[in-house]
């Protein structure tokens, strides 16, 4: 294993979130370690309603934990959203349709103060980043769902905070666009060298992305498995079909089994 | 009903700032009064007075109450100057002219939903109609009818008709085309006729279209009675109550009409709301 | 109904119309012109193309109008009961100085000054209240409770108040627009999606960055449904203010003078100018609003 006790980006201790609903609490999350080191691509996978959306969540301080402690490069996640730490991708792609795919991705660069000059520099870089040079003027309806989900992705590299969350990016498309995707942001992800946390409902995607894959299990939300991947970095799309590759994902499968356990 | 306080709260500041106003409007001719006996008046003797003139500028709250409770229950209800009688003027006039407007209104949607030259021809003058000020018209068909003979309540209902129509037809335009070509498709499966088409189908969809522009044009039909009432001169209604009221300078007269017309405003829209609720439910088309 | 053939109604109607010519030859002709202009439009209607898009509504108002006319003429209808089409338009074209006059005093200094001034203060009000979901849940049903009254009723104490010119009609008409706006534009300041707003959060966006940057736009759609209703509110509160007591112009003293003259063609006249003043007013607002919401899928046809 890494040196991921000193270089932890995200770190998570003990972590419990419970949703005080109108009929009762909800235990989304319990008893949540976890350490992600730099440059890391950690993907969470789990049955529906496991409370993987829920810790990203709380990683970008859009949730606050009722227990344990969560820090994120040394700080609270609070604090690490002030200091605009991440870049966010949401399930479906949420852009402005009344800006647009170049308004689109100056809108954090905006908020955060960047100068025009440099606002126009990096629109320029995270559009071709996501192979979408030329496209800058166009509205986001006039887009594919595909093109839309990387101008997100554009969106959010934009401002360069060296965490990206993902929460299902490429859930509503079809599979050949989801590979080329995976494909481009694997190569990215080597470019870049950020730390990416990544929730999927695919073992394939998880499997053919991650360094590290976390398998969760529901009521309450835990960590049932960790998988450390022992792919190559360097991955092109017909690793898939090697032996390795397989018996990861059956290892993934076998998790996501045991946590489901008496319910299936 | 957890917006019950924060409704008593407005309205408890609109109170508060409308008696503030009161006495700030209605000072300047208790000092002139003043001024003019040649006497010094306090604060409080100002404030007693700016709320109890006999024409305040602006009537305190109370006032405006006790001219309504005086105008709805002082009185016989035949009495001139009942308010009721004069609401139930304007309210029949409303009624009759709402009831004919949706009637006619229901039928041009159907006309139009069936009949592609009907739709093509009227439908764009309906839409255009709503944009323009059509209560304007409203004095001269009150006179061309009386030379013609006609008096009293039809020439208001006609106008009230005129209003609550449009958006009647527009509305239900829109509801009755609003099954998807799925539902249309399945009737068409059964090979329903059209007229099972409009029963079973587009008239239960269209309902909920039907009371949003119910809403509208009652609330229509009542301000085209009012306004029908003025060119007359001032005989009944609660439209004459509040001409009346500004020939004379009787502020509180005015104020208790428009409490009036509010009360049957917010009366009638309150009925629809009703049906509606009950209707829908009933279909099982209720949240 | 097949597209050649000529099916039994129109028979039945040819039938009819000839018929008609034994009590009443004037009816008839009526009766003619209108089954032959009816006759067209229907089959003009079944062609594809944006040609009858525009041909049959204007066929349609030109067939009224014709029948308007040739009515009043063959049945002599006294000009006091129904001026036929052509007096109307001898009497616009005779008196457009009045017309405007009439139109600068009503329409300009009191509906647009009251328009600007209401939906002005109902978005400031709008803005002003986003920050407190109490005093929303507290003044919204108010708001929508008067926007249902006969508001116009307020008319004659704003003239008591702010006297007889414009500036009573401009306050009748302010009173008239704020809610109707301000209802819209409250609701349309909620009409984010929380994905939106998350995303403004992980930005660590301000307040004001969030309001400016996303929710006032994706409130415009909204905003603008109020403003359209707006325009014939404030019309119709600047004409019928004028009811209640105005200087010798405006379009409602206007009408109201003319009544007592049994002047009908002047009126006609007015309530044409009225027509074109509110059609042009909410084609305006409509025309911004296309240029300001082009993005949103109502507008995207
Ligand atoms: N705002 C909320 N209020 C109450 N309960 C919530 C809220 N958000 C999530 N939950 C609950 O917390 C649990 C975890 O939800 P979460 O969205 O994290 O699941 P998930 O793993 O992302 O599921 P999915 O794969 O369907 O997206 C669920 O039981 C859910 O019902
Ligand atoms: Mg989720």
């Amino acid at each position: 294993m890494k040196d991921t006790t000193t270089s932890a980006v995200i770190e998570a201790r003990g972590l419990g979130l419970t949703f005080e609903t109108n009929d009762g609490p909800v235990r989304a999350l319990t008893d949540v370690d976890l350490s992600i080191g730099k440059g890391e691509f950690v993907s969470f996978i789990g049955p529906s309603g496991c409370g993987k959306t829920t810790f990203l969540r709380c990683v970008a301080a859009l949730e606050h934990p009722t227990t344990g402690t969560l820090s994120v490069n040394g700080m609270s996640a609070d604090a690490a959203r002030q200091a605009r730490a991440y870049g966010y991708v949401f399930q479906a792609a949420g852009l402005y349709p009344w800006r647009t795919i170049a308004g689109n991705i100056r809108l954090p660069l905006e908020i955060m103060g960047f100068s025009r000059a440099d606002q126009e520099e990096r629109i320029e870089r995270v559009l071709s980043l996501v192979d979408l040079e030329g496209f800058g003027k166009k509205y986001p309806w006039q887009l594919s769902g595909g093109m839309q989900q990387r101008a997100s992705i554009a969106r959010a590299l934009a401002f360069d905070a060296d965490i990206l969350l993902m929460d299902e990016p490429f859930g509503a498309l079809d599979e050949i666009v989801r590979d080329r995707l995976n494909e481009e942001l694997l190569k990215l992800w080597a470019r870049t060298e950020k730390t990416i946390g990544f929730v999927t409902h695919s073992i394939p995607e998880a499997v053919y992305l991650s360094t590290r894959i976390v398998v969760m299990s529901p009521r309450p939300g835990r960590i049932t498995d960790v998988i450390e991947s022992t792919l190559p970095r360097e991955r092109p799309l017909d690793i898939r079909d090697t032996p390795e590759f397989i018996a990861i994902a059956h290892r993934v499968r076998e998790g996501l089994r045991a946590g489901h356990g008496d319910e299936v | 009903m957890r917006s019950i306080l924060p409704i008593l709260t407005v309205l408890l500041a609109i109170v508060a700032v409308w008696y503030a106003a009161a006495v700030w409007m209605n000072s300047t001719w208790t000092y002139d009064q003043a001024a003019r006996a040649g006497v010094e008046v306090t604060f409080g003797e100002v404030v007693a007075d700016t709320l109890a003139q006999e024409r305040p500028v602006l009537p305190a709250p109370h006032q405006v109450a006790k001219g309504l409770w005086d105008g709805l229950f002082g009185q016989k209800v035949t009495s001139k100057r009942s308010l009721v009688y004069h609401g139930w003027i304007t309210l029949s006039a409303t009624l009759l002219g709402f009831a004919i407007g949706t009637v006619m209104g229901i039928a041009l949607a159907v006309g139009i939903v069936h009949n592609r030259a009907m739709d093509m021809s009227v439908m764009p003058w309906a839409i255009a109609s709503q944009t323009i000020p059509i209560l304007a018209i409203a004095p001269m068909i009150i006179v061309v009818m009386n030379a013609l003979g006609l008096q009293g309540l039809v020439p208001k209902s006609i106008i009230s008709a005129y209003l609550s129509f449009f958006p009647v037809v527009v509305g239900m335009v829109k509801g009755l085309r609003s099954p998807d070509a799925m539902q249309l498709d399945l009737l068409r499966t059964y090979n329903a006729s059209a007229a099972d088409v409009l029963l079973k189908l587009r008239l239960p969809a269209s309902l909920p279209y039907l009371f949003a522009s119910l809403k509208v044009g009652v609330a229509a039909s009542l301000v085209g009675a009012i306004v029908g009432e003025l060119p007359t001169g001032a005989v009944a209604g609660l439209g004459a109550r509040l001409l009346s009221g500004s020939y004379y300078g009787q502020t509180v007269l005015i104020w208790a009409a428009l409490f009036a017309a509010a009360i049957v405003a917010a009366g009638l829209v309150m009925l629809i709301g009703l049906i509606e609720r009950i209707s829908l439910r009933r279909m099982g088309l209720a949240r | 109904m097949s597209g050649a053939a000529i099916s039994p109604g129109w028979i039945v109607a040819a039938v009819i119309a000839a018929g008609a010519a034994f009590v009443d030859l004037r009816l008839a002709m009526l009766l003619a012109l209108w089954l032959g202009a009816w006759f067209v439009n229907a089959r003009l209607s079944r062609l594809k193309g944006p040609l009858p898009r525009w041909l049959v509504p204007a066929i349609f108002g030109l067939t009224l109008l014709a029948l308007w006319e040739l009515a009043v003429r063959l049945f002599g209808i006294s000009p006091v009961i129904l001026p036929a089409p052509s007096a109307i338009a001898a009497r616009i074209a005779g008196s457009l100085p009045i017309l405007w006059a009439d139109f600068v005093q009503t329409a300009l200094k009191g509906a647009l000054t009251g328009y600007v001034l209401g939906c002005g203060a109902a978005v400031a009000v709008a803005v002003l209240i986003d920050r407190s979901a109490f005093l929303q849940r507290g003044l919204l049903p108010v708001g929508n409770f008067v926007a249902a009254l006969p508001i116009v009723g307020i008319a004659p104490i704003m003239v008591m108040w702010f006297g007889f010119d414009w500036q009573s009609k401009a306050a009748v008409v302010i009173v008239m627009v704020f809610f109707p706006v301000l209802v819209n534009m409250v609701a349309g300041l909620k009409a984010t999606e929380p994905m939106q707003r998350d995303l403004m959060a992980t930005y660590h966006a301000s307040y004001w960055q969030t309001l400016w940057k996303l929710r006032f736009p994706a409130a415009l759609p909204f905003l603008f449904n109020g403003l359209k209703i707006a325009t014939t509110l404030a019309l119709i509160g600047a004409i019928v203010a004028e009811f209640f007591g105005s200087p010798i112009v405006g379009m409602g003293f206007r009408i109201n003078a003319s009544i007592g003259q049994l002047s009908l063609d002047m009126i006609w006249a007015e309530i044409a100018v009225a027509a074109l003043a509110g059609s042009a007013f909410y084609g305006l607002v409509g025309f911004i609003e296309r240029r300001v919401t082009f993005w949103h899928p109502s507008q995207r046809r």
